[in-house]
């Protein structure tokens, strides 16, 4: 396969077209005893704005990590741009991918987490930079030209030269988007980027988010309890329960007139 | 027994030897156990239960047996092989390899202490694993253990002496030969110990600064 021979080569078609980007088929994932995702199917398309909303416990968070390949399923497979994430076909037979197969297929996915996660003891322009050059292999110039154009997106050109221990949480979060960014995905993930913020510094991440749905053609992926800002930026919302989707639609829809008394159930409790 | 200044005198040029001795013998030593002891404590982070388990089996190994014992295993039995090194060598080697399975559970404690969030972020970027380890996780690893493992310098000091076991000439060594020679003790011995706590006493002093630096 081509991904084997070549490593700097596209094996995801970064085209966005509408076509089919995320499948997940017959997924299932345990925790011990625990089946969080049982046997789980959905697609998401490339450029669309996917929105998960569900109970706690629901496997949301689950779901993501899986796509970013922090954790294995059990059973079933997960493609991203038509290649198995966590399998290769090796002559016609699937088998477990090899680590070389995941990061190829990997590098079309970001994802931001809910506690920034930045390196402590790298600057804000090295943070962005370092997987740019390491894995791109970008040169500094173009890495750091990449960072500055990420930076001023989202509002900290003036910060780039700090440690992320000297920005508030909202600002290192903003950092740790661009930082994604930098990688050009195709796949954005957000797993409540903005739970850990104090209250006054959710705007401004959101913000930043919303301009980037509007603005790039990027897919993304997005566990949120801010509803106003899945209505915002969703073209599709995913309503999960038990590791299953039980509804999706339009935000329109599924917010103001839910088919499942579940859906209803959650939302009124969470409005 | 009567103090004699010229004794002394008479042994500086001995001390002066053994003092640089000793802190080759130290300075190498210290170099090889945070280089093994790294590469231990990275072996033990491996997947491969292949390549963690020898490793543990070494250190522990090497960690419950006596630096004594190690010193002469290499020094007769390492020719017998075929691999014939230098006394000062051989001591370097023993000490490197004793105290290495000490920093390597200091390394290991300042790993188990990055947050598992830096490896996520680490693999979402898809850092290749030399970068992960080296520009991620232990720059932040090291700098809490820095003091623990200085710690571990100034222990390694205090076991320099026993090399002289195996021939080599460092302070203690001199100070024995001086003796043996003139049949002054207190004067060569005195000098050791009071150059022991002059290196290892500020040492610790400053170990203590670094600590209230760097670990938070
Ligand atoms: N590493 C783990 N080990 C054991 N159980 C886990 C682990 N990760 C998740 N779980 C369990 O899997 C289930 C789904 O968790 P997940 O984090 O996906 O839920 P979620 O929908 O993101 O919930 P929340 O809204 O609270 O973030 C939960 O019951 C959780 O306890
Ligand atoms: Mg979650």
């Amino acid at each position: 396969m081509s991904a084997d021979s070549s490593p700097s080569k596209e094996t995801v078609n970064p085209a966005v077209d509408g076509s089919e980007l995320i499948r997940f088929d017959k997924v299932t994932k345990r925790f011990g005893g625990n089946t969080v995702l049982d046997s789980l199917d959905f697609t998401v398309s490339s450029g669309k704005h996917v929105t998960l909303i569900g109970p706690s416990g629901s496997g949301k968070t689950t779901i993501l990590r899986l796509l970013m390949t922090l954790i294995k399923p059990d059973e079933g497979t997960i493609k991203v741009g038509g290649e198995y994430l966590t399998h290769e076909d090796r002559g016609g037979s699937l088998v477990p991918a090899g680590e070389k197969h995941v990061r190829e297929v990997r590098k079309h996915i970001g994802m931001v987490f809910q506690q920034f996660n930045l390196f402590p003891n790298m600057k804000v322009m090295r943070n962005i930079t370092e997987a740019p050059m390491h894995v791109l292999g970008l040169s500094r110039d173009e890495a750091e030209e990449r960072a500055r154009e990420l930076l001023d997106l989202v509002d900290l050109t003036e910060h780039a030269d700090k440690y992320p221990t000297q920005l508030s949480g909202g600002q290192q979060q903003r950092v740790a988007i661009a930082r994604a960014l930098a990688m050009r995905p195709q796949v954005l993930l957000l797993d409540e980027v903005t739970s850990a913020l104090d209250p006054e510094l959710v705007a401004g991440v959101l913000d930043v988010l919303r301009d980037i749905a509007h603005s790039t053609d990027i897919t993304m992926l997005c566990v949120t309890h801010e509803m106003n800002f899945a209505r915002d930026i969703s073209d599709d919302v995913l309503m999960f329960d038990a590791g299953r989707v039980i509804e999706s639609g339009s935000p329109e829809k599924i917010f103001s007139e839910p088919d499942h008394e579940r859906t209803r159930q959650f939302l009124s409790a969470v409005l | 027994m009567k103090w004699d200044w010229n004794a002394v005198s008479d042994f500086m040029p001995m001390f002066w030897h053994g003092l640089l001795v000793t802190l080759e013998a130290l300075a190498l030593g210290a170099v090889l156990a945070f280089v093994l002891g790294l590469v231990w404590a990275m072996m033990q982070r491996s997947e491969h239960a292949a390549v963690r388990w020898p490793v543990m089996a070494v250190t522990e190994f090497v960690r419950n047996t006596p630096l004594l014992v190690q010193l002469f295993f290499l020094f007769y039995v390492l020719p017998e092989w075929g691999l014939t090194l230098s006394a000062l060598t051989t001591g370097v080697i023993g000490l490197g390899l004793h105290y290495s399975t000490y920093t390597a559970e200091v390394y290991r404690a300042g790993i188990d202490g990055v947050p598992v969030g830096q490896w996520e972020a680490a693999t979402a970027l898809s850092l290749p694993r030399a970068r992960t380890w080296f520009a991620v996780i232990l720059p932040q690893a090291i700098r809490r253990v820095v003091p623990a493992l200085g710690n571990y310098v100034v222990a390694m000091l205090k076991d320099t002496p026993m090399i002289f076991v195996i021939g080599v000439l460092e302070m203690l060594g001199e100070a024995r030969q001086y003796s043996a020679q003139t049949f002054h003790t207190v004067e060569p011995i005195t000098i050791v110990g009071i150059a022991f706590i002059v290196i290892s006493y500020p040492a610790s002093l400053l170990l203590r600064v670094l600590e209230r630096r760097l670990v938070r």
